[in-house]
């Protein structure tokens, strides 16, 4: 810094780490999860957001991007994992299966990841590209930027 | 079937292994980075060795052919995308050869080149995500980077061809979605120029790779005899050194009319599938560019306004075509009554349709015979008495896609 001084809110510095390291968990369930792959490649490089870190273990991470359509047998795993992440966390439902069952209306799919956990940022699209993940990333971003050291619960 | 409890990690199992030491059951999946998807396997282990190993699947049970008896036949072709979705336009064959063979309707050559094309495509993206997330599995990341970028490249011609990435729904009963743009051929043309060099690339990275060699040679040996008692098809079963290939011992789609040859290996390990998805890499190049340079002219799609819309211009001067199209987008058409099989070769093998009709406008029955649920059976005869760590390797190399298994 040498002789400049710089001020901020302490929310603020927090936020703004935050919102740029978001670590999500490497969870991939259906046709999505190979777009949510195509977003960690060089094509158009999720790193670049701060979100390259994708981690094996629930425990390290920040963000889980529900990719994929939910099976009544995946639910209670889903929500497993979602408890074992700690907080403050934020959930993305990638992709109309995720958000609402999609095409499939039917015994085997839950309508929706938001009966089983709070979702942040809902992307459409079956599956949605590359971009859309990175724009409800950037949707997040801003969220998490905006809601200082302690989120609302 | 013995039943296995909920959230079973670590348990013993009360036997003594061959080291003195007692048998520990453990848990691997369904969430987990190296299983490809949701599978879970309860794994029996002797010190670090796999004596017993279940697959548990379910995970991701969408109904896909329950809600294909819901659908009319026309919107059956879109579930099918999802099902194996590392190759919908594949997919989308079976499920639009054996309702044109239940209709008795044979599509125009043009129509049978694009298939082709697509399926080749299709053949080439499934193999190039194979290879990018099982060198990602065995540590080689960078392997990621170069197999998508050139997916990227099958998929940007996807969409240029049918307006979507990945779940095209190109190919459909009674032809396809709609004919080849210049653009695409242009594209199809560049790509078959320089495919051949990415795949030297690939090979150039792995081929004699010591730590690729080391983790794949020797590891998952699965002898012919196995293979075949055990149904696997595709790669799995070339890479034991059956040289069975749908595309030429059963062909369809004109397939009888390309040269190429049927990829196999003798060494029936990982190392083997590896060198045979390489070879039909190559191979789904030299189909491609044959495929590209005698395409034929004329119509895409059988002229049947039964089956298929009529053409836009159309419904302004003909009332006649005004009733077809209302038809068939609130009813839709029948099939004839009776049931078909139709399998063909997808990256992973087999895949195969069933399909009984009672003659109404909406499947009686839809069945898939998915090649990676049968894949999956032969996983514990490789893993028997491997590392635990080698099983990354043989899941890897087993290439099952969940969806397609649990459908």
């Amino acid at each position: 810094m040498g002789r400049n001084i710089l001020t901020t809110s302490l929310g603020k510095l927090v936020g703004w780490g935050r919102g740029n390291s978001i670590w999500p968990a490497q969870f991939g369930l259906a046709c999505c999860a190979i777009e949510m792959i195509a977003t960690a490649t060089a094509g158009v490089d999720i790193a670049r957001f701060g979100s390259e870190a994708f981690r094996a273990s629930p425990r390290q991470s920040d963000l889980m991007i529900v990719s994929g359509r939910v099976s009544q047998k995946m639910a209670p795993i889903l929500r497993t994992i979602y408890d074992q992440m700690p907080e403050p966390k934020w959930v993305i439902s990638m992709g109309a299966c995720a958000s609402t069952g999609g095409i499939f209306n039917n015994y085997a799919l839950l309508q929706g990841v938001d009966k089983i956990v709070p979702v942040d940022v809902y992307i459409p699209g079956c599956p949605p590209r590359p971009e859309d993940l990175l724009n409800a990333l950037m949707i997040l971003q801003e969220r998490i930027k905006a809601q200082g050291i302690l989120p609302p619960q | 079937m013995d039943t296995i409890a909920q959230g079973v990690t670590v348990t013993k199992t009360g036997e003594t292994g061959a080291f003195g030491g007692e048998l520990l059951t453990i848990n691997f999946g369904p969430h987990h980075p190296s299983t490809h998807g949701v599978l879970r396997l309860i794994v029996d282990l002797d010190g670090e060795q796999v004596r017993r190993l279940k697959p548990v699947i379910g995970y991701l049970h969408t109904g896909i052919e329950k809600q294909m008896e819901a659908l009319r036949w026309q919107q059956g072709v879109t579930v099918t995308d999802r099902h194996d979705y590392l190759s919908p336009p594949i997919n989308n064959l079976a499920y639009a050869l054996a309702v044109e063979k239940l209709m008795g309707v044979d599509v125009p050559p043009r129509a049978n080149a694009l298939r082709v094309i697509m399926s080749e495509l299709t053949r080439l993206s499934s193999h190039l995500v194979w290879m990018g997330t099982s060198g990602l599995e065995l540590g080689a990341m960078s392997m990621l980077m170069y197999c998508f970028r050139e997916r990227d490249t099958i998929l940007d011609m996807n969409e240029e061809i049918s307006g979507f990435r990945m779940h095209t729904s190109y190919i459909r009963p009674g032809g396809v979605m709609a004919d080849a743009t210049p653009r695409f051929l242009e594209m199809l043309d560049k790509f078959c120029h320089e495919m051949p060099g990415h795949v030297d690339e690939y090979e150039a990275l792995l081929t004699n790779n010591p730590i690729w060699r080391s983790r794949t040679i020797g590891i998952g040996i699965l002898s012919p005899e196995d293979a075949k008692v055990l149904g696997a098809t595709g790669p799995m079963l070339r890479g034991s050194g059956v040289a069975w290939d749908l595309r030429r011992s059963m062909p369809y789609s004109g397939y009888e009319n390309y040269d190429f040859e049927i990829a196999t290996s003798d060494m029936r390990d990982c190392y083997g599938r590896y060198l045979v998805r390489i070879k039909e890499m190559r191979e789904s190049v030299k189909i491609l560019r044959q495929a590209l340079d005698k395409l034929p002219d004329g119509p895409v799609n059988v002229d049947d306004r039964k089956m298929l819309p009529p053409p836009r211009e159309e419904l302004e001067t003909s009332m006649e075509a005004v009733i077809h199209h209302f038809k068939l987008f609130t009813e839709g058409y029948s099939v004839p009554p009776g049931d078909v099989y139709v399998a063909v070769e997808s990256g992973r093998g087999e895949n195969g349709c069933y399909i009984a009709s009672d003659g109404t406008h909406k499947p009686r029955r839809v069945k898939f015979r998915s090649a990676s649920f049968v894949n999956l059976q032969v996983l514990e005869r490789m893993a028997l008495n491997h590392m635990l760590a080698d099983m990354v390797a043989i899941i890897g190399t087993a290439d099952t896609v969940l969806g397609d298994c649990d459908r």
